[in-house]
């Protein structure tokens, strides 16, 4: 019954590489965590063909998602051409037997590490993150029964005492990925280690799932929920950025790579989302250091 | 009567349920909105969108609730069948499916506890009819309201006052299905 496409080794594979009744139980940890934003919801993480912390829980996620006709976009830092989403993407090639792409707009279902993408994501759209350590109280508190109570008792003072410990001592909260948001007034959530940069992207038209792999959770961000990153009236959240230009496409809004050139200081910042930053030098944005300059000047 | 039980499933299972949870998964991220899925046929008077439900995400491990008025021998034997799943009673219930009136008093169901709210039931709710006309809906999911024809008001504003603990619903009609988490704000319009 699986339509053939060349090169696509569909028969040696149930669609999506897991079994049916694993992708129910995921299906149905997915569908909980939706109707609860930010909650997160223990599944039977299985073991995938690949290590723990290469982005098993959001495999798993997406795997339960894809549908034949889905376009897949898998970006680690937001890159499309580093190893983890490179290798991401051929294992739903081949196993799934989907379609995939760099382009943002063209994608359906995008599996991301760390980054959200810079263009604008829409309804039609979902949004898989790989989440290392979802528990956001974690490092505050290691037992898992305590942070259970605590999320259960809304009892979030601790999380607010290490801001202000941050402040205390740096004078600025100095937590700048990972930063802890609460979503829909109920729950505070860690969005993956997306830098704080892309907190405000959060609220968000399309459906953001988040899968932790080793941890066994799985949560949820319905389309247009409130996210609130948390903060204090007189230290308000602050999505900093790098102060320069993109020295490729010169975009002035995007979040940048600092790239070591050489041992005497030298750097360049560059978009940390290749397709944002491909698709404006297509367009012929062009900045400090993008190549026809540094052809010129040799 | 012996072969309609055997009849009915998915012809292609993990393509056919790939698309059946996509569309279960648009309508509980959009609360309101109406999704039509196709695929799957349970004995009447249980609707197709119902079948595809039951069978995209039951199985063996999914204590299901048949109510008075779907629960019959031939949907008995569909389910042993296709699905596996162990009928209980309502309040050991993880899905229940069945009309309006038959899946009162809702107060049966398990609506998960404090530590682990997501332990809670999904009601399949089979419908005469489904629009988007009726009760306001607001909350996540939803841009600035929607509106969907739900049987009553005030019984899901009682849900919502019980977040993060509640029930989830779907709502089917013919090959026609939309949701209603626990988290919507429901309002009389």
């Amino acid at each position: 019954m699986t339509e053939e496409r060349p090169g696509v080794e569909t028969d040696a594979y149930n669609f999506a590489y897991l079994d049916e009744q694993t992708k129910r139980m995921i299906r149905r940890a997915i569908l909980k965590g939706v109707a609860i934003p930010g909650y997160q919801v223990p599944f039977a993480s299985r073991e995938m063909p690949m290590p723990y912390g290469w982005g098993t829980g959001g495999v798993q996620v997406t795997a339960a998602c894809l549908t034949p006709e889905d376009r897949l976009k898998v970006i680690d830092q937001g890159a499309d051409d580093t190893t983890n989403a490179v290798s991401i993407r051929k294992f739903f090639e081949r196993t799934a037997g989907v379609e995939t792409t760099e382009h943002t707009t063209e994608a359906t279902v995008i599996q991301t590490r760390h980054r959200i993408p810079e263009t604008p994501m829409t309804e039609d759209q979902i949004l898989v993150y790989q989440v290392p350590i979802p528990e956001p109280l974690r490092f505050l508190e290691p037992r898992e029964t305590e942070t259970r109570k605590m999320h259960g008792l809304e009892e979030y003072g601790l999380m607010h005492v290490k801001l202000y410990e941050d402040i205390a001592r740096h004078g600025e909260i100095a937590t700048a990925y990972a930063y802890p948001v609460k979503v829909e007034g109920r729950y505070v959530m860690d969005p993956s280690p997306i830098p704080k940069f892309d907190n405000p992207r959060l609220e968000s038209p399309a459906l953001q799932l988040f899968g932790a792999g080793r941890e066994q959770r799985i949560y949820a961000v319905p389309p247009y929920s409130k996210v609130v990153s948390l903060d204090f009236e007189d230290h308000p959240f602050d999505p900093s950025k790098a102060d320069h230009p993109c020295a490729l496409c010169g975009a002035e809004n995007t979040y940048l790579d600092e790239v070591i050139m050489d041992d005497a200081g030298g750097r360049m910042f560059v978009c940390s989302d290749t397709d944002y930053c491909a698709t404006r030098q297509a367009e012929g944005h062009r900045g400090a250091q993008s190549a026809p300059f540094t052809e010129a000047a040799e | 009567m012996q072969t309609e039980a055997l009849t009915g499933g998915f012809a292609n299972p993990p393509i056919d349920s790939a698309a059946g949870f996509r569309a279960a998964l648009n309508a509980m991220a959009r609360p309101g909105k109406i999704e039509t899925v196709s695929g799957g046929t349970a004995p009447a008077p249980v609707s197709a969108a119902a079948a595809v439900l039951l069978l995209t995400l039951c199985d063996a491990e999914t204590p299901l609730y048949l109510a008075p008025g779907v629960d019959s021998p031939a949907m008995r034997d569909w389910g042993a069948f296709h699905i596996g799943a162990p009928l209980v009673k309502a309040e050991e219930a993880q899905f229940a499916l069945g009309d309006w009136a038959a899946l009162s008093p809702l107060e049966r169901f398990r609506i998960g506890n404090a530590e682990y709210p997501d332990r809670s039931a999904t009601l399949i709710v089979e419908m005469p009819d489904l629009s988007n006309n009726g009760a306001i809906l607001s909350g996540p999911g939803i841009e600035t309201t929607a509106q969907l024809s739900l049987p009553e008001v005030e019984i899901f504003r009682a849900n919502r006052a019980l977040f993060p603990l509640g029930l989830d619903f779907y709502f089917c009609a013919g090959e026609r299905l939309a949701a209603l988490p626990r988290s919507t704000k429901v309002e009389a319009a």
